[in-house]
């Protein structure tokens, strides 16, 4: 009967898709607070001020800054836009209720609550899905994070970025920047000198966080670029789920979104991250979008932790990430599972790397890259076993599945084992919506469009199925919206 | 129910139909013989709305004066044609319940009709999987996907079953099946004869109609229908083979080239 369930939900939804557009689209119009376009070593310093930050997170700003001065963009992804030039950038922007935070969800400006509930994210704690605790963020600054007691109770801390600095600066200062250095990349290196806020969340020893932890990036103000943070640390046996999902108004330019997640994974511990990425892509000749160069990593520092990234990339005008996994512990397990859609003018460039370091580390990868319009869509992914660390596992499937022909799938593995006793296996495959699937289903009386998004959903149902129920739904929709117009 | 007129069919600039005319009344079963190459498939693909054809001439009139050929596929499916694949597809991912109540539901949209729900469509799913011996497990499978060459033409028949339509064309339903799963499939075919329902069987051996005993049978040949007439002329074809009839279209389509 659970299926059945299921596919009354999935036909329904079927029905509403065939009219949605980019329904996020929208802008609020709530007074901002800016600082002058611009990056430099005196907005470094007005960011870190202005939210009032210890000295060592400022002195870890500008060491960033003055390393990513000497850093170039990556050039190596198979991707194409013109020059970002940096100094036509916002890097602050917030709601001006920032002058005094809201203390509680009263004090939220009206129109912000407004915003997210229209995106179907009610901050209302009455109002709210049962069991997800959300952390919403509007262009730089965290608005408001619900259930903060209940978990509190449990000795769970999940706050914004910024909060978290100021209430629990020892636990920032051990973890920030321990998995993604800001060395580490162009785009970590801009984050780490300019991130504005983002989420924290704790999970103490021998806790199982009960309920699901969940973010909400939204971009608001134009030519604003958001680069957020988030930090998840779950301690010896701890268990979080954490879902992030983003949206963005529909302009006619590129915004830069550079963020950065770290997790960290002690021993026994488990951290599942699920993104549903719905930044809006550009229109259909590829004018505006978001440019989503984003880090993620998750290190699992201790024996038998696992890290399990699931991804469902939809959005942005060029996508470029790759959330990974160290397998640093021995017998811990990394897991990447991906959709990722290219329609239109959209271009991704994303996979995974997972370093297997500790003994009988075992990895897996399933990546669905869709390709319609003009999208171009590439895998990249990293798998590298080091010297000693016998018995690493790693399996890798990696499906393309084109939508006429204009467009691209390219896959790019790269695997590095170092050790004999290595068991590294890779599996691709690129299919076409065929004809004949097609027309199998028109007999069957299922229009076209239906027809397109069931198959898709198909190709998709390995990945879907590792993400909580609210965002399975949810990405399904998206998926038929995203594919509008694809055929025909 | 079926009155096809003088049809005219191209595939790739090539004329695979050349002037096919056949009709079909209500709850008959006839069943369309002929050599390889001869047009059987393209004759369903046809009926069935597949747009890779391009129809040069004649008319197929469907179900009180219906004109089949402007009609969508979706549309004819909803308007109650029903084509067996030859070669079913494979869909991955996609459960074969959720398919089917999608299909059947998209047709009843269609119609005006009010939609089944999970737990109505069970229970027919249910019933019809028995007409022909289907295992339920292979409700949850993905369409097609890892069936065995006979799993994939029950479930063509177990479709058909579930969606009831008024013209069901079976197009070699009977190809590579041994004879077991022959006889399960002629009998889920059998069960579902009826005065309101037609069928055109199209095959490529008389063995199949001594299990679906048709009311005419056809020859097919260069195009063409060359021959009809009642079941005997099935076993007629099956000791003189289609060489006769080769030659026979062959001067058909020679004196049709004259006129």
């Amino acid at each position: 009967m659970e299926e059945g369930s299921t596919v009354l939900e999935r036909q329904k939804q079927i029905q509403e898709l065939t009219n949605r557009k980019y329904d996020a689209g929208f802008v609020t119009d709530v007074e901002q607070d800016f600082f002058p376009k611009g990056l430099s070593e005196d907005v470094v310093r007005l960011i870190s001020a202005k939210k009032d930050e210890p000295d060592f997170l400022l002195q870890w700003r500008l060491k960033a800054y003055r390393h990513w001065l000497r850093m170039t963009e990556p050039k190596w992804p198979n991707v194409h836009y013109p020059q970002i030039d940096f100094q036509d950038v916002y890097y602050y922007a917030s709601p001006k209720t920032d002058e005094d935070r809201p203390k509680s969800l009263d004090e939220v400006d009206p129109e912000i609550l407004a915003t997210f509930e229209k995106l179907g994210v009610p901050l209302n704690e009455r109002a709210r899905l049962a069991g997800v605790a959300v952390d919403a963020v509007f262009d730089s600054v965290s608005v408001a994070t619900t259930f903060r007691e209940t978990l509190a109770e449990k000795g769970i801390i999940f706050c914004s970025f910024s909060e978290a600095v100021k209430a629990h600066p020892d636990l920032i200062r051990r973890y920030l920047g321990s998995v993604v250095p800001y060395s580490d990349n162009f785009y970590a290196g801009l984050n780490s000198a300019v991130f504005s806020d983002g989420s924290f969340c704790y999970i103490p020893k021998g806790t199982r966080c009960p309920m699901e932890l969940s973010t909400y990036f939204r971009i608001n103000a134009a030519d604003t670029g958001q680069f957020e943070r988030t930090l998840i640390v779950a301690e010896e046996g701890a268990y979080v789920s954490y879902l992030e999902g983003c949206t963005a108004p529909m302009r006619d330019k590129n915004q830069l979104h550079a963020a950065v997640v770290e997790l960290v994974a002690l021993d026994d511990a488990e951290i599942r991250y699920s993104t549903v990425q719905n930044w809006y892509p550009g229109d259909k000749d590829g004018k505006g979008g978001i440019y989503n160069f984003v880090t993620k990593r998750g290190k699992c520092a201790g024996p038998r932790s696992k890290i399990s990234w699931t991804q469902v990339e939809t959005g942005s005008a060029i996508t470029w990430k790759y959330p990974s996994v160290i397998l640093q512990g021995d017998d811990s397990v990394g897991e990447f599972y991906s959709v990722a859609l290219t329609n239109n003018m959209q271009q991704a460039d994303t996979g995974t790397k997972m370093i297997h370091l500790g003994k009988n580390t075992r990895s897996t990868i399933i990546s669905k890259g869709i390709s319609a319009g003009r999208g171009q869509n590439s895998y990249r992914g990293l798998v590298k076993v080091a010297k000693g660390a016998r018995h690493a596992r790693n399996y890798t499937q990696c499906d393309s599945l084109l939508i006429g022909d204009k467009c691209g799938a390219h896959t790019f593995p790269y695997i590095e084992v170092g050790n004999p006793t290595a068991r590294v296996e890779h599996e691709a495959s690129t299919s076409k919506i065929g004809e004949d699937q097609l027309f199998y289903c028109l007999q069957r009386g299922i229009k076209e469009e239906d027809a397109v998004s069931m198959i898709v959903n198909g190709f998709c149902k390995e990945v879907f199925k590792k993400l909580p129920m609210e965002f399975a739904v949810e990405a399904q929709k998206l998926l038929g919206v995203s594919l509008e117009g694809a055929v025909g | 129910m079926l009155d096809i007129k003088n049809l005219h069919v191209k595939v790739e600039g090539r004329e695979i139909l050349k002037g096919l005319t056949l009709q079909v009344g209500a709850g008959e079963v006839h069943a369309i013989m002929g050599p390889n190459g001869s047009g059987k498939s393209t004759l369903a693909q046809v009926l069935a709305g597949r747009d890779a054809y391009e129809i040069t001439e004649g008319s197929v009139s469907y179900d009180g004066g219906q004109d089949l050929l402007a009609m969508a596929a979706e549309d004819r499916a909803a308007a109650g044609v029903f084509l067996a694949f030859q070669y079913p597809v494979e869909i991955p991912g996609v459960g074969n319940t959720y398919f089917l109540r999608t299909a059947m539901n998209a047709i009843r949209r269609t119609r005006g009709e009010e939609e089944l729900d999970a737990i109505d469509f069970l229970s027919l799913a249910k019933a019809k999987m028995k007409l022909v011996e289907m295992d339920p497990s292979f409700m949850s499978r993905s369409v097609n996907e890892g069936f065995s060459g006979g799993e994939k033409k029950r479930n063509e028949v177990f479709q058909m079953a579930v969606l009831e339509p008024k013209l069901a064309i079976l197009d070699e339903t009977d190809s590579g099946l041994d004879i077991d799963a022959l006889k399960i499939v002629a009998n889920g075919v059998n069960s579902l004869r009826s005065p309101e329902r037609s069928m055109i069987v199209i095959t490529h051996y008389q063995r199949l109609l001594d299990y679906i005993v048709p009311d005419q049978v056809h020859v097919l040949s260069g195009g063409k229908i060359v021959r009809s007439g009642d079941k005997s002329l099935a076993l007629e074809l099956e000791q003189s083979g289609y060489v006769i009839f080769g030659e026979e279209a062959a001067q058909a389509a020679a004196a049709g080239g004259g006129a």
